[in-house]
């Protein structure tokens, strides 16, 4: 049998330490969130109240800043162009991903190369995506080539370089980079509906697209919001497609406040400026995703 | 080995929630300490306080009189088996034995002996190359075992081991543990919520409830002469009946009242009752009484002192194949009987109960505690 | 994810399951197309993509593109294609990913199994970060760099993806080490073992389907980045994705098309072929950092 020890070992600086190491190991994380984010999001508030141009300085300025913001047509028009491609790019990738998450819950023989095949633009940079449309709805040589070789030679599509249409050439871009990935969410949702259910709406004698209908995309409540969070979330973040795409034009017209926002503090020297924009951004983000957030997370505590 | 000795232990969580009020517990060597309870009367909470995992509010632990409470776990010299194994998944059942050992830097001789010793004892000399997830559930919980054997600890901690367990594999394992203290002789913790195996295993059980020990004692102890209710009520399965009478003091001495349907009759309380009861003409109290204690009428028992005969109508019958469970109506309480099966009538019939009361106890309705 | 029992649809009709694939087959067709053009268009001449079309297969397909795309193309001022711009990437993504992928673990191991006051709150609060536009820090962080001479360099632009990659990677560890139960933790002190001692021994053993997750995760985020590396670096030290826009949008002359694209097929090749091998851990990282909190 194991000997009782003559003098109890004292807890020394071994312990100590042990007992410490949990937040030892946690105060990188913690310094770097409180210094490169929280500290950083209040340095950037702090700079949209002065009038700093080219080099950050501490004059005051109050919202004079903000004033100018929205008395400035370019940053209007991008928020503008932002709502029509938000709400594009949102409602269609959500249609798209819902629609082809239920064909491919069907039983599909081969679900998996479809579903690779739906996700791969994920794996893609932005540039890469916005390079790729670029090319193919190029004016001449793109698209339009393609469909007068068909036979069809009167066909025109310009949007690339039309002021008008250029914006809808982006929500197409980002359609397909984004479809797949709502996609995903959808099918995981619709996977852990809860059989049972579905049964009993059987033996009622409910018809698929009833069941569907009135069963299953009730369910998928929490999936919806992810998506619609996240989706949102890179809505407004939207800079990458946009310069790889347009640069922002033709003119401005596909011009968005996360181009406003780098073209003015780091292009024009106008730091204060663009401070004031990316505020902004936070609040958009802040005033669109945060009730869904909270929503959900106050469901969750409910359950 | 192994005295364990817990002094008006306390703990409160931080929310101001009082989950153990003081706990005293002296154990001897090799003893088989129980602690049983109901989820939420703070048994877990106790033992992990007694492991080191958490620390008291308040009180002492000493282990073979060495005072542990500022000990960290490694250095209180224990063992402990969880509910659900805890074996460490990436390793084989060799490494999982060992990997105290290696830890504490054991000499390679050494530890090869204890791995031989404890997977023969255990009978797992066959499992020692499989990973946990390739064992049955049975294996998984011998291995555990082993695991905590071969650190050879003063004490050995058991949270729950069994529950995980189906029935049957539950009653073998039962016997393995009770055959193991006797090899290992060290003093045995052991949480459990299932009053059967508190008294098929322990030789001093602590019922717990709400944080407070209800009652410390041997098995027996504890069945025979419950503290209080919910002792009484706790222990023993189907459980013992609480029938509330009033009492009425006559010159033969203290009596129940006791209503059966329309019938009323009043039984004489038994001779180690008379004395408490005396006092309280006119008062109710509970009568806790086993079903085994209600019989049918047996002859032999007619001529007992405290043996009492009463008819009533059965309402349910549950054959269970060794007795027949019979419940009736008295004061109206559901009571239930253990008769011989071929004696049992059917619902609705009528028929003559024996009851012994050698080993009634009585409660005080307002304190719950045991008056006689 | 339990296999649903399928009986629900074993009563479509065939006429139904025939348009579901078919439905199906031009989806598929419709997100190939971009990268099939981009391949052809990178095999051709680029006579051959002024006469053909999108979709015409190349008549002699070569490889000059590529040649070309990848040490003579010129973007800006420079005339060495994108092989600088690839090793840059490369020499940003490796240690970048191994760090944060490292303090994810033991952050999230911290955040499980040794929860202290306060530790869910911090989670919570690095947790806001993922939402953060990263507009606001960008101002900051250049005047940062700048006075810790790491403006344009590449080890700057792995400082700047380290931090920003905390929040995520920690959501995923954190995810996944609250699975694993914490009477693990509980035998292993017992047994003596000490923080270290249980993360190494138990805890990472069994930790590899989240390691692939994680780096697959930032490797394609940090790869894939444009805004860091435009912001934070200029001229040669340009990860790839800076590079290729600026081949495809500020070159001068002729428009080099097969060229763009068959640029734009290596900056997509690393992030595509992980995607291929290891398919599966990327969607499992998708739907695991969209389940927050």
């Amino acid at each position: 049998m194991s000997d009782a020890h003559d003098t109890p070992p004292r807890p020394g600086v071994r312990d100590t330490l042990q007992r410490l190491m949990p937040k030892l190991v946690l105060s990188p994380t913690f310094l770097a969130a409180v210094f490169f984010l929280y500290g950083f999001i209040l340095w950037t508030i702090w700079l949209s109240l002065t009038r700093s141009t080219l080099l950050p300085n501490n004059v005051w300025a109050g919202l004079a800043q903000y004033r100018y913001l929205f008395g400035n047509g370019i940053w209007w028009t991008s928020l503008i162009n932002l709502g029509i491609f938000g709400t594009l790019y949102i409602g269609l990738s959500m249609a798209i991903g819902l629609f082809l998450a239920i064909l491919l819950d069907q039983r599909i023989r081969g679900e998996g190369i479809f579903r690779a095949i739906y996700l791969y633009p994920m794996a893609l940079s932005l540039i890469v995506t916005g390079v790729a449309w670029k090319w193919m709805l190029n004016p001449g040589l793109g698209l339009e080539k393609l469909v007068h070789d068909l036979g069809f030679t009167h066909f025109s599509f310009d949007w690339l370089i039309n002021p008008k249409m250029a914006i809808y050439t982006v929500v197409v871009a980002a359609v397909w980079q984004s479809s797949g990935f709502v996609m995903a969410l959808f099918l995981a949702g619709l996977r852990g509906v809860d059989d049972s259910v579905i049964k009993a709406a059987m033996i009622d004698g409910a018809s698929l697209p009833r069941i569907y209908w009135s069963v299953i995309i009730p369910s998928l409540r929490p999936s919806f919001f992810s998506a619609l969070i996240l989706l949102t979330g890179l809505a407004i973040k939207s800079f990458d497609l946009i310069m790889a795409m347009t640069g922002g034009g033709p003119g401005f017209s596909t011009y968005l406040p996360a181009n406003f926002m780098y073209d003015f503090a780091f292009q024009r020297g106008q730091i204060a400026l663009g401070a004031a924009s990316a505020v902004m951004m936070l609040v958009a983000v802040g005033l669109l995703v945060g009730p869904f957030i909270l929503l959900e997370s106050r469901r969750k505590s409910d359950v | 080995m192994g005295k364990l000795s817990i002094r008006n232990v306390h703990k409160t969580f931080g929310n101001n929630v009082e989950v153990l009020k003081g706990i005293d517990i002296e154990t001897s060597d090799n003893q088989f300490l129980i602690l049983v309870g109901p989820s939420g009367c703070g048994k877990s909470t106790l033992l992990n306080i007694i492991a080191g995992l958490e620390a008291s509010t308040g009180g002492d632990i000493h282990i073979n009189d060495r005072r542990v409470n500022d000990l960290s776990p490694r250095d209180r010299d224990i063992a402990m088996v969880f509910q659900s194994y805890a074996l460490y998944p990436s390793m084989t059942v060799r490494q999982n034995i060992l990997f105290g050992l290696q830890i504490r830097k054991v000499p390679r001789e050494e530890r090869e002996r204890t791995l031989k010793d404890v997977a023969a004892m255990l009978q797992i000399d066959h499992l020692l190359e499989r990973k946990p997830r390739e064992l049955s559930g049975g294996q998984r919980q011998r291995v555990a075992i082993g695991r905590a054997i071969a650190r050879d600890p003063a004490l050995f901690l058991f949270d729950e081991p069994l529950s995980n367990l189906d029935a049957k594999l539950r009653v073998e394992m039962r016997d393995e543990l009770k055959r193991l203290h006797q090899r290992i002789q060290t003093t045995i913790v052991y949480v459990t919520h299932d009053q059967i195996e508190a008294m098929t295993l322990g030789d001093l059980i602590a019922v717990m409830n709400d944080g407070q020990i209800q009652q410390l004692g041997s098995p027996q102890e504890i069945y025979d002469n419950p503290a209080n209710l919910f002792v009484a009520g706790f222990i023993g399965s189907p459980s013992m009946n609480f029938i509330p009478c009033e009492i009425t003091v006559d010159d033969q001495g203290a009596g129940l009242q006791m209503q059966e349907g329309d019938n009323r009759l009043v039984m004489q309380a038994p001779d180690h009752a008379q004395a408490a009861l005396r006092e309280r003409n006119g008062q109710k109290v509970i009568l806790g009484i086993r079903p085994e204690q209600i019989t049918h009428k047996r002859v032999s028992q007619l001529d007992e002192a405290d043996t009492r005969l009463m008819t009533a109508t059965v309402d349910i019958i549950e054959p269970t194949g060794p007795d027949t469970l019979i419940f009736i109506h008295l004061n109206d309480t559901k009571v239930i009987c253990r008769v011989h099966p071929p004696e049992a009538k059917q619902p609705g019939e009528r028929m003559e109960l024996l009851f012994d009361l050698a080993k009634a106890v009585f409660f005080d309705p307002q304190t719950e505690q045991r008056i006689a | 994810m339990s296999e649903r029992d399928h009986s629900v649809h074993s009563h479509t009709p065939r006429a139904a399951r025939i348009g579901i694939y078919a439905i199906l087959v031009f989806a598929a067709l419709f997100y190939l197309t971009p990268l099939y053009v981009i391949v052809i268009t990178s095999l051709k001449s680029l006579q051959e993509v002024h006469l053909g079309n999108l979709l015409s297969l190349p008549l002699r397909p070569t490889f000059d593109a590529w040649r070309e795309a990848w040490s003579s193309a010129c973007s800006g001022a420079t005339c060495q294609g994108v092989q600088v711009y690839f090793w840059n990437s490369v020499h940003l993504v490796i240690p970048a990913v191994l760090i944060s992928t490292a303090f994810g673990a033991v952050n999230g191991y911290v955040l499980t199994k040794w929860r202290f006051r306060g530790s869910d709150l911090f989670f919570s609060l690095l947790l806001i970060g993922t939402f953060i536009p990263f507009q606001m820090i960008l101002l900051p962080m250049a005047w940062v760099l700048g006075k810790i001479h790491l403006e344009n360099t590449i080890a700057g632009l792995v400082m700047v993806h380290v931090i920003y990659g905390l929040a995520f990677t920690t959501l995923f560890f954190r995810n996944f080490y609250v699975t694993i139960p914490n009477e693990l933790v509980k035998a292993a002190m017992i047994d003596g073992a000490g923080f270290f001692t249980i993360f190494w021994r138990i805890l990472l053993p069994v930790s590899t389907p989240i390691f692939m997750v994680t780096i697959i995760w930032q490797f394609t985020q940090i790869w894939n980045d444009f805004l860091f590396g435009v912001v934070f670096t200029s001229g040669a030290i340009h990860p790839i994705t800076v590079a290729l826009n600026n081949l495809v949008n500020t070159s001068t002359g002729v428009r080099r098309y097969n060229v763009d694209m068959a640029a734009a097929l290596i900056a997509a090749l690393p992030t595509l072929l992980v995607y291929l091998i290891a398919g599966k851990y990327f969607v499992r990282g998708l739907t695991a950092g969209s389940v927050k909190g």
